[in-house]
């Protein structure tokens, strides 16, 4: 292992500081804490959209019943860019202040934002089917949403392609942070690209006036999404920790500690 | 700065010299893949005409991945590039003059090449001109955005296709960019505002790469 054996063996000190739970050491226990929690919110608030979105909004004058896709759609489009927002951000703060656990972070989210980009365009082609006739259009949002799901692909690929964690982590970083400077660049290309071609003779926004119980479901789901995120990233950030700190004292201990609740049970 | 620029570029130049043949790769794989495109879509004139921007961008951007992840192999392999990297020459200059003189021996040729493969499309003297002007804008952005998937995947198992996936995304905004600037062009719109953005393109890419590209080849010699 790389790590500094000063880093690893410190005890925490008592004063606050921004970067005490900085070490994984202090983070462990932590996150172990805030788990519950999130999934309890992330359960409760899922159950509340979905009644929401399901059987409390109206059905839609133009859509019929096929809008309510929107529930899972919409949350899961923000949820991919925000997640790959917040990689980048973890990943500039891993390379300025050197922590190794903002690294993992952005590891442990990676996956989780991939899968709301894929179940925004998975979504997204099964509402198109009725609303539009067609799964695919080249619309600026749906190819940005393509191409921002690629930048998940590559970064997780970079990583996975790379055997020694430090490397892999700051060659991640990178990338991750070049491909955050071009997303608008992206974005705004594809849009152009698009209103040069055909027009806008389709348009993802709906009618103006959205019923107040239509936005309560989806922001609903989008906080459901939220915690979902949260709490899936906190599991893999713990596995993470534990799978690259295994040398380390704290996580023996982590295990005897473990062996000794068994053995009592 | 400049002087260790310019022997940077004379010194990458002099070795393409030696080794000519890999030079030629990528320009013979840019006439290849341009040509194939009429047998598989058909030889009707007009079709191959409207279709022409796009597949010769589209074709010198698979030219430039092809060839860029060979940009810092000779080098590492005979320990040059260690040497890059213990000098106290700032390594972006250095980078930026290897980028340099790479896109003179692959982005340059394809310019160069275009009218040929224009002539083969059915373009007009003016479409091919326009084509030219795009690919001499928009191919040094590409080199740039390929030198930073280089220095990522150097020595990595699976360089070729991972150096696809990384740099791809990015090149997004060049190509569409430089592809519709034709099609403004028939829709009698002008290309100004293409060449414009493709060299706003270009100037963010000079900005941004060298750096990336030299922070990614310290980490990869970690």
């Amino acid at each position: 292992m790389s790590d500094s054996p000063l880093t690893a063996t410190r005890a925490p000190s008592s004063g606050f500081s921004l970067f005490y739970y900085a070490s994984p050491q202090t983070f462990f226990p932590l996150a172990g804490k805030l788990l519950w929690p999130t999934w309890i919110i992330a359960i409760a608030l899922t159950i509340a959209g979905l009644y929401t979105g399901f059987f409390i909004a109206p059905t839609d004058a133009t859509q019929g019943d096929s809008y309510r896709i929107i529930f899972i759609h919409v949350p899961a489009a923000w949820m991919s860019m925000v997640v790959y927002l917040v990689m980048a951000f973890w990943c500039a703060v891993g390379l300025i202040f050197n922590t190794r656990l903002s690294f993992m972070m952005s590891s442990a989210l990676a996956p989780t934002g991939a899968m709301w980009a894929f179940i925004a365009l998975w979504t997204g082609a099964l509402w198109g089917k009725p609303t539009w006739g067609t799964y695919w259009v080249w619309d600026a949002r749906l190819t940005s949403e393509l191409i921002l799901f690629f930048l998940y692909c590559g970064y997780m690929a970079l990583q996975a392609a790379i055997d020694d964690p430090r490397r892999a982590d700051r060659a991640g970083a990178l990338i991750a942070i070049v491909g955050a400077i071009n997303v608008p660049i992206i974005y705004f290309s594809v849009k152009w690209w698009n209103t040069l071609h055909q027009g806008a003779s389709v348009s993802l926004t709906q009618s103006p006036s959205m019923a107040s119980t239509m936005l309560t479901g989806m922001l609903l789901m989008a906080l459901a999404a939220w915690a979902y995120t949260i709490g899936v990233a906190l599991v893999r950030v713990r596995a993470i920790m534990i799978e690259r700190e295994r040398n380390t004292d704290w996580v023996r201990q982590l295990g005897n500690a473990a062996q000794a609740g068994d053995s009592k049970a | 700065m400049l002087s260790l620029f310019v022997s940077v570029v004379r010194r990458d130049l002099l070795l393409a010299w030696r080794r000519r043949s890999d030079v030629l790769t990528a320009l013979g794989f840019f006439l290849l893949v341009t040509s194939l495109f009429p047998l598989g879509v058909g030889p009707e004139p007009e079709q191959l005409s409207h279709i022409a921007a796009g597949v010769m961008w589209v074709a010198a951007l698979l030219a430039t991945l092809l060839s860029v992840s060979r940009l810092f192999e000779s080098d590492e392999a005979d320990g040059t590039l260690e040497q890059m990297l213990l000098s106290v020459e700032p390594l972006p200059v250095i980078v930026l003059g290897k980028v340099c003189a790479y896109w003179l021996l692959t982005g340059l040729p394809l310019v160069v090449i275009a009218p040929l493969i224009g002539l083969q499309f059915n373009l007009s003297a003016d479409e091919t001109l326009i084509v030219c002007a795009t690919l001499l804008v928009g191919t040094p952005s590409l080199s740039l955005l390929g030198a930073v998937g280089a220095s990522l995947t150097l020595g990595l198992r699976g360089g070729g296709a991972l150096i696809a996936l990384l740099v791809l995304p990015l090149y997004v905004p060049v190509l569409i960019f430089g592809a519709g600037a034709l099609d403004a062009w028939r829709a009698g719109l002008g290309i100004q505002s293409h060449l414009a953005l493709l060299s706003a393109v270009l100037l963010v890419a000079l900005a941004v790469c060298p750096l990336a590209s030299a922070t990614a080849l310290r980490i990869a010699q970690d």
